[in-house]
């Protein structure tokens, strides 16, 4: 065990205090942030994790222009920011990173954006994209897609390929919300939900859940079920706005996230016999491989047409169907892992042969933010 | 009864420049007066190296299609299928926007087509950025 140590270097108010009618609570937020890394005599870019309650990291990232190695957006009201240190030692402690910034602002008299009750609102979101009509993930999480296509010369019928694959894996799932085979042409034909996605290409709407138990690896050999180790975690968040991604074409997130867990893990995706993407819809999957490394980029979606990820395939890919055919409740990923852990222990309905690394790795928002563990049955 | 409308914004003190430009018909924008990088949304410092010194400028106007998706399902405030789009301006940010003047099928939307900025009056107040075909509009 290596010893914890960690140290506040720099502390620091917002420049005004009291009543602050001209800054909205996120500016307060980044007020404090650059007062406080001045105060230590750091800026933004020598920051590699960010924690912080009212306001999402993910709005924190990309004002203040920080790719964090570490994200910690625990809200559980005022005591929050204690929580934040706790848990921030405990990362610079593991590794996880360096040097960690906690923020509060509130405009908490002013009520300076903090959206009112008549609809209006005053968020980057409410401001910036709302006004132009999205519908939810359907129409914000889909938008970046056509500038893929157009890159790497992807076609409908490549996109389409992405469920028709799924659904032969959720045939081999009892379990699985919707079975039955279904043809690139069903994918095509089925309604269109906001082009160039029709509703086959898009997640189920489900109702679910899920739970984990985890304890020490020493200790883990002690309960009924064969092990399964956690060898590598990442994580990162790029964007509230998915018209701010750096590049449409690729997730800054997910790489970021990726990278970190296989290099603590000590793996290449060489290594990895069964891999879980997140895919609230179809591009998902093409994204994931290219940035996790498993494709170089533009390949994804002919390596899924050639059936590398289908059963029988090299790299079998979310074996339960996904969240396009086995459930989708809102927030996936907790499924993914599940079917990684089902294919690390072996148990699962579309098992595959000899898996000994699982990778499952998950999004948040709209390219918002990323979470990956590899998970195996050998200790570490 | 009235008709349900699109979203309105309602600008804080840090986004007030852009919807007053807006208002006037300009596209403004923030550049870092150190750097010179040149960013939205609004923000009182730069995103590239964090100074605080940055001016507002309005923007050319002159934008390029980068991707975008036809909804089809109903919005309020919104008629049939419509295109939700991002843009890249000139001075280099991208921004959501709708695309104007041009019709909303795949054919007619084709991406890295020129744009120039053009303004909805959702209120006396906002004035809503919205783009369409350069040149060609109506
Ligand atoms: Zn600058």
């Amino acid at each position: 065990m290596r010893p914890v140590s960690a140290a506040i270097v720099g502390s620091a108010e917002t420049t005004e205090l009291g009543k602050i009618p001209d800054m909205s609570g996120t500016q307060l937020h980044c007020d404090a942030a650059l007062n406080a890394l001045a105060d230590a005599g750091l800026t933004p870019a020598d920051v590699d994790g960010i924690a912080c309650a009212g306001e999402s990291p993910t709005t924190l990232a990309l004002l203040l222009g920080i790719t964090p190695d570490w994200v910690d957006g625990t809200q559980v009201g005022g005591c929050s920011f204690m929580l934040h240190v706790r848990h921030a030692a405990a990362a610079i402690a593991a590794g996880h990173c360096s040097t960690v910034l906690i923020t509060h602002g509130q405009s908490g008299r002013s009520r300076v954006g903090m959206g009112g009750w008549g609809g209006a609102g005053a968020g980057l979101n409410v401001q910036f994209e709302l006004p132009y009509g999205p519908v939810g993930p359907p129409t914000l999480f889909t938008l970046p897609v056509l500038r893929y296509m157009k890159t790497h010369g992807v076609t409908e019928e490549q996109l389409a390929m992405v469920a028709v694959v799924q659904r032969e894996w959720a045939g081999m799932n009892p379990r699985a919300y919707v079975r039955d085979p279904i043809t690139v042409d069903d994918v095509l034909d089925s309604p269109m939900v906001a082009w160039p996605f029709r509703k086959l290409m898009c997640c189920l709407v489900t109702d679910g859940g899920g739970a984990l138990v985890l304890t020490a690896g020493e200790r883990a050999g002690d309960f009924p079920h064969r092990p399964v180790y956690v060898l590598g975690t990442g994580e990162s968040v790029e964007t509230p706005l998915v018209s701010q991604m750096d590049d449409l074409t690729t997730s800054k997130a997910f790489r970021v996230s990726g990278r970190q867990a296989f290099a603590e893990a000590g793996i290449t995706p060489a290594d990895v016999d069964h891999l879980m993407i997140y895919d609230a819809f179809a591009h998902l999957p093409l994204y994931g491989l290219e940035d996790l490394g498993f494709c170089a980029p533009g390949e994804a979606a002919g390596f899924i047409w050639e059936r590398n990820t289908a059963p029988g395939g090299r790299l079998p890919l979310n074996t339960n169907g996904g969240g396009l055919s086995y459930t989708h409740t809102g927030m996936y990923g907790m499924f993914a892992i599940q079917e990684s852990v089902r294919q690390v222990r072996g148990q699962a309905p579309a098992q595959v042969d000899g898996v000994t690394i699982s990778v499952a790795h998950g999004v948040g928002g709209m390219f918002s933010a990323a979470g990956t563990v590899v998970l195996g049955n050998q200790l570490p | 009864m009235d008709r349900p409308t699109r979203m309105v914004p309602r600008p804080t003190p840090d986004t007030q420049h852009y919807w007053d430009g807006a208002r006037a018909g300009e596209l403004r924008l923030q550049r870092c007066d150190a750097c010179g990088h040149v960013y939205f949304p609004p923000r009182p410092f730069c995103p590239a190296c964090a100074g605080r010194e940055v001016s507002v400028f309005a923007a050319s106007g002159r934008a390029t299609l980068a991707s975008y998706v036809i909804n089809h399902r109903p919005a309020p405030g919104f008629d049939g299928p419509y295109a939700i789009a991002l843009v890249d301006l000139e001075e280099g940010p991208r921004m959501m926007t709708n695309i104007v003047d041009c019709e909303q099928t795949p054919e007619a939307l084709q991406l890295d087509m020129a744009l120039e900025v053009t303004f909805l009056e959702l209120t006396d107040e906002i004035h809503l950025p919205v783009f369409r075909p350069a040149g060609g509009g109506a």
